[in-house]
């Protein structure tokens, strides 16, 4: 709080304090509270649709995702081809993704929610979600503890720095959108006609 | 009794494929493609004995019982999917969540222990504060407080039912679990540099290799294991 007040004066001097700038963070609780709102309505707070998604009866979740990305991706690059948005390319480190990718969906099992459900969960009054969130706090926190060594390690194993998918076939961007968000949406037709919800 | 122990012979059978990857892998040269060939042979067995697993499996409980979406989710998706548009366009971020965990942490961190938080590699490349990733998170709360109070789905509950009907009443087992879960998610996200939010969405639509990567194994990991809490 006392930190937000500070910037708000120096906003219009400093370019460089814009992360904490007040305008910023109200656009920031807008969205959050549609994305919260957005995954409440689509019953992904609730801990039957998510463990019935790893179970592979409920397939909600995956219905969500695939149309998130198949639209978010449509705007996104058109965005970027008219250079009105920059991209954020997390590195790909094989050896790092795969063990927490793995990891990550272990302890989803386990908790049933994820972090971003866990925090819908708690707002919908499901009170469990707040033992994940200690667990997800203490996790973050152990890792930190690891950073040092994960950095030496795990993740300099298979390190390919940012590599996009239309880069591994060497296809312009623009077209291989287009034939991905086809081969999403049929994905998306092919489990909507075989699964009960 | 005869279909236990063809999957004990499974197992086993599996557990030497892994080893003889393990030795295999260990006599390759190049490192980037050794560590692509381990993976790949480890995703590989793990997939393999996840379809076996699923094909035997009956559920012992039915998650199509308890109340779904109130909303379709085409419906949702899309409008997450247009939200993200909006974000990296009004304030250059991707949708993201578990950062907020770390944050939260860094905080902590500081006001136990200052030095040694500060001394951290992990809070070196990003001292924790209260900045857009942050307010999103608790204002993701809020939504959807909204959303379920303004739906009449407003849980105000323990425990989950599903979890109720297949381990019994107890909060602190469930505590336990959903801690011991937790934990592992924040480790996973933070090595993978992101959750089902920041790579499963974000970074997916952005076409980034990492991110399919991730999100798959986020899948195999997880249907492995709740395969097997809510069969065995």
């Amino acid at each position: 709080m006392i930190e937000t007040v500070k910037t708000e004066k120096s906003t219009t001097a400093s370019h460089t304090q814009l992360e904490a700038a007040t305008p910023k963070l109200i656009a920031g609780a807008i969205f959050g509270l549609s994305f919260g709102f957005l995954l409440q309505k689509g019953g992904v707070g609730k801990y039957n649709v998510l463990i019935g998604q790893l179970l592979l009866q409920d397939w909600t979740v995956v219905k969500i995702m695939l149309t998130a990305i198949i639209v978010g991706m449509i705007g996104v690059s058109t965005l970027h081809h008219f250079a009105k948005v920059n991209l954020h390319i997390k590195p790909t480190h094989i050896g790092a993704n795969i063990i927490g990718g793995l990891l990550f969906g272990v302890g989803f099992a386990l908790t049933g929610y994820c972090p971003g459900t866990a925090a819908v969960a708690l707002g919908q009054g499901s009170w469990d979600a707040l033992f994940g969130m200690a667990g997800l706090i203490a996790g973050s926190w152990i890792f930190a503890e690891l950073s040092g060594w994960t950095k030496r390690t795990v993740e300099s194993w298979g390190d390919f720095s940012k590599v996009l998918l239309h880069d591994l076939v060497s296809v312009r961007r623009g077209v291989f959108v287009v034939c991905f968000a086809a081969v999403l949406t049929a994905l998306l037709v092919v489990v909507q006609q075989f699964t009960p919800r | 009794m005869r279909q236990r122990t063809t999957k004990r012979r499974g197992v086993r059978k599996e557990i030497e494929k892994n080893g003889n990857i393990m030795n295999s892998c260990a006599n390759t040269q190049p490192r980037g493609g050794l560590i692509l060939k381990c993976a790949a042979y480890l995703i590989g067995s793990l997939t393999l004995q996840l379809l076996w697993t699923a094909t035997d499996a009956g559920a012992s409980v039915d998650t199509l019982d308890y109340p779904g979406a109130a909303w379709s989710p085409y419906l949702v998706g899309a409008a997450i999917g247009v939200l993200s548009w909006l974000t990296f366009y009004f304030s250059n971020k991707p949708i993201g969540a578990s950062t907020f965990y770390a944050q939260l942490a860094g905080f902590l961190g500081q006001l136990i222990a200052p030095r040694h938080t500060a001394s951290l590699t992990y809070f070196k490349d990003k001292p924790p504060r209260v900045n857009w990733g942050f307010v999103f998170v608790v204002a993701t709360i809020v939504g959807g407080a909204i959303a379920a109070l303004s739906g009449g789905e407003f849980a105000n509950e323990w425990l989950p039912p599903v979890w109720e009907a297949r381990f019994g009443d107890s909060v602190a087992l469930r505590a336990a679990v959903a801690f011991t879960g937790g934990v592992l998610m924040a480790f996973g996200a933070r090595l993978a540099g992101g959750c089902t939010s920041g790579h499963g969405i974000s970074g997916t639509l952005q076409l980034n290799l990492a991110s399919w990567i991730t999100v798959i194994c986020f899948f195999v990991g997880g249907v492995a294991v709740a395969l097997a809490l809510f069969n065995l």
